[in-house]
């Protein structure tokens, strides 16, 4: 202990210099923009690496669960091809057609890193800028919607959770939109909030809650069921909780979803109303 | 002591105000800006302990952030330039030749070591200062510049600071 003493008296400028220098730069990091977001990118790259190997093997102890989930998804595509519907008409037309553009495209990803017992989840996962990810696009996984790609790197994007204290979501149920919230009372990973629901719409337990397309996803993704609705005192809007359909405990394969039209859409958004 | 204390205020206080009501304003477009306040950690007394040092340079390089809203940035500029200070001087002076509250001023320490050091630990600051205000090693040639630039003007100032308050040899 005594010899420690004199090492550290010894050397006191060294160790001065190392606490002082680390103040600062902890003060440099987290106040300036362009600092911070240099940082950020490069932790990312950085972490995003070494999370990718772990889940690497990790994956393989979820093979089972994960198979399942994409043969219950394949099962569910099947079902929409136009091929699996009776055709009872004995005249074909063949139809160009015009009214149907493309307005979104998916891009496979695996989830590299997950959080879920923060106050603000964030996931990782495999796919960056080279991939055609830009901020601000949405993220769904085989049973519901999962977030919101937040920063992009080269080869990974954080996606802010749905299980995150800033994260709203344009939600549809029974016809009424709301807004899809994780509060701040509520930590638990597999229900959120709905809110802004008027209090007039009938909502009963069961209700399918989905995406109402105002937002990053398409129209009719699912988010959950309604496990609980209540009216409270003084405030015209229902509070209802929602059970999330997506298990963000086992989250393996998700799809960020590219809205083709989003670019234009913003552009209409962003122009000044005329009065 | 209290002698060296307020002195020491004072010109904490001037340098502070020269930084940052004048000097702010001053600079060849964005090349050469000097940056006079680092000054007062090059004249603070030789036998300084260096806790006190470091605290001094930390909080003078802190205050000058606050003003140009670059929190973190010259504190840390500041701390490795007295790590520098406190090695150039075991370097090159014998401490225990010197009273208490001696400062190395040019009228001091003459022109050739004050110029050295003046020299030296203002370089080494700006390095410090303009790498992590770019924060990326990608324009390093023109980072590199902006160094040797300012670190000239604020050489040119230190000196003629010097020369106005000059006061011979003391002892």
């Amino acid at each position: 202990m005594r010899n420690l003493w004199i090492f550290v008296s010894k050397y006191n400028a060294f160790f001065l210099f190392c606490i002082f220098f680390i103040i600062s730069l902890t003060l440099l990091l987290n106040n300036n923009t362009y600092q911070r977001a240099w940082t950020l990118n490069v932790s990312n790259q950085f972490i995003g690496r070494i999370y990718e190997q772990t889940s690497y093997f990790k994956n393989y102890l979820h093979l089972e669960e994960v198979n399942n989930s994409l043969a219950l998804e394949n099962a569910r595509l099947k079902n929409e091809l136009r091929s699996s519907f009776l055709i009872d008409r004995a005249e074909k037309h063949i139809v160009t057609d015009s009214v149907r553009k493309q307005q979104y495209s998916y891009i496979v990803a695996r989830v590299v890193n997950n959080s879920i017992h923060l106050r603000n989840n964030y996931l990782i996962i495999n796919r960056g800028t080279r991939h055609g990810v830009e901020r601000g696009m949405g993220v769904t996984g085989p049973d519901g919607i999962v977030g919101v790609v937040r920063e992009v790197s080269e080869n990974f994007a954080r996606v802010q959770s749905v299980l995150h204290a800033e994260s709203r979501f344009s939600a549809n149920v029974n016809g009424s939109i709301g807004s899809l919230v994780w509060e701040e009372e509520n930590m638990d990973s597999k229900t959120a909030t709905l809110k802004d629901v008027p209090g007039h719409v009938k909502v009963k337990p069961g209700d399918l809650v989905t995406t109402s397309g105002y937002s990053l996803f398409p129209m009719g993704i699912r988010i959950g069921t309604v496990k609980r609705t209540e009216l409270k005192s003084g405030n015209s809007f229902l509070d209802i909780e929602v059970t999330l359909s997506t298990d963000f405990s086992s989250l393996q394969y998700v799809y960020v979803v590219n809205n083709l039209l989003a670019k234009e859409q913003q552009a209409i958004e962003a122009q000044p109303q005329m009065p | 002591m209290s002698n060296i204390f307020t002195r020491n205020l004072v010109r904490f206080i001037v340098l502070i105000l020269i930084q940052v009501f004048l000097l702010q304003n001053v600079g060849y477009y964005n090349l050469a800006i000097p940056f006079l306040y680092i000054l007062f950690i090059l004249l603070l007394p030789i036998k300084i302990p260096n806790w006190l040092l470091f605290m001094l340079s930390f909080c003078s390089g802190f205050v000058i952030d606050i003003f140009y809203d670059t929190l973190g940035l010259h504190a840390a500029a500041c701390t490795v330039m007295a790590l520098a200070r406190i090695l150039f001087i075991t370097l090159t002076l014998q401490q225990d030749k010197y009273e208490s509250g001696q400062i190395p001023s040019l009228g001091n320490m003459g022109l050739r070591w004050f110029f050295f050091y003046a020299t030296t630990l203002t370089f080494i600051h700006h390095t410090v200062l303009f790498l992590f205000e770019a924060f990326r090693l990608s324009d390093i040639l023109y980072t590199l510049l902006r160094t040797i630039a300012s670190s000239i003007l604020t050489i040119v100032l230190i000196l003629v600071y010097e020369c106005i308050f000059f006061h011979r040899k003391e002892r």
